[in-house]
């Protein structure tokens, strides 16, 4: 990862190199994947990097400010329906709203992707900021369930705005924008950014409120501002993260945005670390993809001696219990706070580095 | 909006109200204690109202029977949730123990589905408990009148435990301060849970009754009303059971008034919880009775 | 992501170890079964799949050509949860190679699936989804129900014309999009039959998952209407039914096809004696001779009354087989011809002709609860 590339000066080159070459790995990778993968296959690779963009979104917050939120589901809601409602043709939103007219100066809108999702990120900042600004006095568990209900009621709000949102019958055919390199750009600038935040002064200022809330504000920092700073560009990229979700299904409706959406997302905050970047991309790439591989669970095992019915549900017990052990057992999750580094590699075995390395 | 149309309100607000003070007792306690949102209280909530169901319907118990030791089972299940999954992190910061909360309440309604099936059931409600009465032009149900009469009383017995026994006693001390009470010859484990099986027990109570009100069940039937009776304790007070009972009230009287007031806005009906709850956070973050150490458990 | 790719493929390999898939069988036709095994929506989810299986017992084989193939069902849980039905429906074309996709109960998750089966050019048919968006715009999803429009035109016309009603409140369940569709095609259609456009005089909401309807009611009791038209899932239209008899409202009830469920009456029990609904099919008259078998060996097999939605379930899946016996052949285009070319089909719940869209054009039944039993009253022909 890129993280460590001028963090030990003694190994600068060696450590460039590493990551020029993971970083080119991986763009090789991508291009594969996009041109053999089968579609199933693309799509969960595809799905990583959306959910890459949500983590840090949430753990930005989670982890590295200290503030548990659990609303993030109505700011992705908030970037999805906001995309969705301007890259739509006017055609499109006429069949989708078939029960009651779309409002008229909505309805001629529709503009490329690019400021769409621009467009649609801002408007979860907004959301966010208006939310924010009140909450983030309430402290720990007061402001968990504050944000909880929050995105409840963000849903609640879409669900009965119909002539703007077409409530409870969702919107369908959204353009599928969502390519293999769209979402894997956006993944890569995100983590980008989220480097370089955590390394600049913003970044060590919102650690310092994650530490101890009192001493930062000895040492100067406005910690209301820095709160509500984090919340407000998180709520960002929670936005872009629903707009790229939105885009790649090309259908949405309130009842995707429900707390279990956040659930996920927190299942992989805290199975990455929470307040590790790099935790957090690796541990998205392996939950989408074992969400996937488990399901056999849901069907009937077949121990060659002896026969199972299908237990639907299984699945999601056993995410349950993953979690639980984590938090009591190995309460840092994957990676703690700390970054993936090369150096950290040294002393591990080949094989393992070359696992971490090329997760970009 | 005629008198007898605002009396029928006034009673379905203080029905669900009671209804909802009962649940957020339960809440209250646990909060009290831990400083933990039991995420999974709902979820307990669920599992009360099963095992009476099935104490009902497969092993064919008087419906009496059934409650008492679906309250019981249900109390001891809460306490061995508390020892696997919050009492290894009883030390750890305050998200760890939230975040696995919500894993067991998760984990609860995942179990559910694969143990009850997803298929919501009918409850076989009593006789006695579905009559309806009739006063003039109001009318309600035999159960509605009940709960509030056990809400009351469970209110009296907490608050008698907690002010006037040694338990009590030792549950305000851990409260106040784990370690120093520790240091007291307090035994923490015991008390927490002895908390935590008053808290399930109240939980399952509130959730056969709630199946006795709305006879239906399913795995996800805790969610809604765990987090409407979080919202009432927290309203109240969370900490103090007068607070809860408070809470309950005003959050079922609200809800209902929105709906009776301005018909047209039924629809946010749940958003209207959240919107109180903010409102009543920012303005007095302690709640409306948080500020009174009496009743602090 | 080597690590990703390389964990996947370990796990698949483990997964391969655990569950020796026995003998595999060489000639096998694949149905994708894309329902919700859990979550909100794993109670309709269930019913289907029930006259899925029961079909597939029935009728375990195809006849492609003149080669006997054994039909396999892959079961495939989208969660009630939209990322993954889209995951879930993915999986089932691209992994499992089935040629045919079955499901979901739920429009909101057919949809989900709609673009991914139509790139795949593997036909889906839907099989209770009502939401007219499901198969519009998409040659790929066909289903054998009809859909909210005729359905809502139903009932209104039983309104006003069996009840002679003029006054009409409705209550719909405001996140549920079966509910909405449904509430307001019915409040078109009865507007123009009673020639009176302040006909329906309130519209109150609630949400799925709500218990508590004490209010909304208590707000209906003032409106003093001829009948309440009150479409949504089975459990919270029984309690709002029960709950109106509580407090002294005596008016007709009406609903859609998703009342017709034996939670329905379980919930509602003497309540709901008298609610009139409308729905696919009846069991006391069977329309064809494919519902006397499916209601014979439902019987039989679970010992209670079957479900409206089983029946259809049971339906996609013949549809489904008869199509690939028609088309002679496995080839993914020659399957979605004939199914779009289905006709006067006999399904167990009634006789299914798809039209330009893939809808099917169908009868309705208009159905009401006596002792506790769903009670046949009239067929609707569309």
């Amino acid at each position: 990862m890129k993280t460590n590339a001028t963090a030990s000066p003694l190994k600068i080159t060696r450590n460039r190199l590493y990551t020029l070459i993971a970083l080119g790995a991986f763009v090789v990778l991508a291009i594969v994947a996009d041109l053999f993968f089968d579609a199933f296959t693309l799509r969960v690779f595809n799905l990583c990097a959306i959910y890459i963009v949500l983590a840090l979104s949430l753990n930005m917050l989670n982890g590295f400010t200290g503030l548990f939120s659990l609303g993030h589901a109505g700011f992705m809601a908030v970037g999805a329906y906001v995309c969705a409602l301007l890259t739509m043709s006017p055609q499109l939103k006429d069949m989708n709203f078939f029960l009651m007219p779309m409002v008229p100066w909505l309805r001629n809108v529709t503009i490329p992707f690019l400021p769409a999702i621009i467009i649609g990120g801002l408007a979860a900042a907004f959301v966010g900021f208006l939310i924010g600004a009140p909450v983030l006095r309430l402290r720990d568990d007061y402001l968990a369930i504050a944000t909880l209900g929050f995105g409840e009621i963000i849903r609640v709000l879409i669900t009965n705005a119909q002539p703007i949102t077409n409530g409870a019958q969702g919107l369908k055919g959204l353009p599928r924008f969502s390519t293999t390199f769209t979402v894997w750009i956006a993944a890569a600038l995100v983590t980008l950014f989220m480097v370089l935040l955590m390394r600049s002064s913003y970044g060590r200022a919102m650690k310092a409120v994650r530490d101890d809330e009192l001493a930062a504000e000895a040492m100067g920092i406005n910690v209301f501002k820095v709160k509500v700073t984090s919340f407000t560009v998180s709520s960002f990229l929670a936005g872009i993260g629903g707009a790229l979700l939105g885009h790649m299904i090309t259908t949405i409706d309130p009842k995707m945005f429900t707390f279990m959406l956040t659930f996920n997302i927190l299942l992989i905050v805290v199975l990455g670390g929470i307040g590790s970047i790099s935790g957090s991309v690796i541990a998205a790439v392996v939950v989408t993809i074992l969400m996937e591989v488990l399901r056999f669970l849901d069907e009937p095992l077949n121990f060659i001696v002896f026969k199972t019915a299908a237990m639907p549900g299984l699945r999601m017990v056993v995410f349950s219990i993953l979690l639980m052990v984590v938090v009591i057992y190995r309460q840092r999750g994957l990676m703690g706070n700390k970054e993936f580094s090369w150096d950290m590699l040294t002393g591990l075995f080949v094989r393992k580095g070359r696992k971490g390395g090329t997760n970009v | 909006m005629t008198l007898s149309l605002l009396l029928q309100h006034i009673v379905n607000a203080l029905s669900l109200g009671s209804l909802y003070a009962l649940i957020a007792i339960g809440y209250t306690m646990v909060y009290g204690i831990l400083r933990l949102i039991n995420f999974a209280h709902g979820d307990v909530f669920m599992l009360g109202a099963y095992v009476a169901f099935y104490g009902i319907t497969l092993v064919s118990l008087p419906w009496w029977a059934a409650l008492l030791i679906a309250i019981v089972l249900t109390a001891m299940f809460g306490i061995g949730l508390e020892r696997v999954a919050y009492k290894p992190l009883r030390d750890s910061p305050r998200i760890s123990i939230m975040i696995s909360a919500i894993g067991a309440s998760f984990l609860l309604e995942s179990l559910g589905v694969l143990i009850f099936g997803g298929r919501p059931k009918g409850v076989p409600v009593p006789e006695v408990l579905s009559r309806v009465i009739r006063i003039g032009p109001v009318s309600t149900v035999v159960i509605s009148l009940i709960i509030p009469l056990f809400t009351f009383g469970l209110l009296a017995v907490l608050v008698y435990i907690v002010n006037r026994t040694k338990t009590g006693m030792a549950m305000r001390a851990v409260s106040t301060d784990i370690e120093a009470s520790r240091l007291m010859a307090v035994d923490v484990n015991r008390i927490v849970s002895f908390t935590f099986g008053i808290g399930s027990l109240l939980a399952a109570f509130g959730g056969i009754m709630w199946s006795f009100k709305y006879p239906q069940l399913n795995p996800l039937m805790g969610v809604m009303p765990g987090l409407k009776c979080f919202i009432a304790a927290v309203i109240g007070g969370i900490g103090s059971i007068g607070g809860a009972v408070l809470g309950g009230f005003l959050l079922g009287g609200i809800e209902i008034m929105i709906v009776a007031f301005l018909p047209t806005l039924s629809g946010y009906r749940d958003a209207f919880a959240f919107v109180l709850l903010i409102v009543v956070l920012l303005v007095k973050p302690t709640g409306l009775l948080g500020k009174r150490q009496t009743e602090k458990v | 992501m080597k690590k990703a790719v390389g964990f996947a493929l370990l796990a698949a390999a483990l997964a391969a170890l655990v569950l020796a898939c026995g003998p595999a069988a060489p000639k096998t036709v694949k149905f994708g079964v894309f329902e919700p095994l859990t979550g909100a929506n794993a109670g309709g989810g269930a019913l289907e799949v029930e006259g899925i299986k029961l079909a597939n017992e029935l009728y375990p084989t195809v006849k492609v050509g003149d080669k006997e193939y054994k039909i396999e069902l892959v079961l495939a849980d989208n969660k009630s949860d939209k990322v993954e039905a889209a995951n879930a429906a993915q999986r089932l074309v691209d992994k499992d190679k089935v040629n045919v996709v079955l499901g979901s109960w739920g429009s909101s998750l057919s949809m989900a699936a709609g673009p991914i089966v139509k790139n795949a050019k593997v036909s889906a048919i839907g099989l209770s989804c009502t939401n007219p968006l499901v198969t519009k715009g998409n040659e790929y999803y066909f289903r054998v129900c009809f859909i909210d429009p005729f359905q809502g035109t139903v009932m209104a016309n039983y309104a006003v014309k069996n009840l002679g009603a003029k006054k009409a409140v409705i209550i719909r369940e405001v996140s549920n999009d079966y509910s909405v569709g449904l509430a307001k095609f019915f409040v078109d259609s009865f507007k123009q039959l009673t020639g009176d456009e302040n006909s329906i005089l309130a519209e109150l909401n609630y949400n799925t998952g709500d218990t508590d309807f004490s209010a909304q009611l208590t707000e209906v009791k003032k409106f003093k209407p001829d009948v309440i038209f009150a479409p949504g899932n089975y459990t919270e239209s029984a309690l709002i039914i029960k709950q109106a008899k509580e407090l002294g409202i005596n008016v007709p009830f009406l609903g859609g096809d998703t009342w017709e469920t034996p939670e329905f009456i379980d919930v509602g029990k003497q309540a709901v004696e008298g609610v009139v609904f409308s729905t696919f099919f009846a069991t006391e008259v069977p329309i064809t001779e494919t519902s006397k078998v499916f209601l014979d060996e439902y019987r039989k097999k679970y010992n209670k009354e079957p479900a409206a939605v089983t029946a259809l379930g049971f339906d996609g899946y013949l549809v489904a087989r008869d199509a690939i016996q028609r088309a002679g052949s496995l080839d993914k285009d020659k399957i979605r011809e004939a199914i779009a070319a289905t006709k006067d089909f006999p399904g167990a719940a009634g006789m299914i002709t798809l039209n330009e869209d893939g809808d099917a054009v169908k009868s309705a039944v208009i159905k009401t609860i006596k002792n506790g039993q769903f009670t046949y009253m009239a067929t609707v022909e569309p």
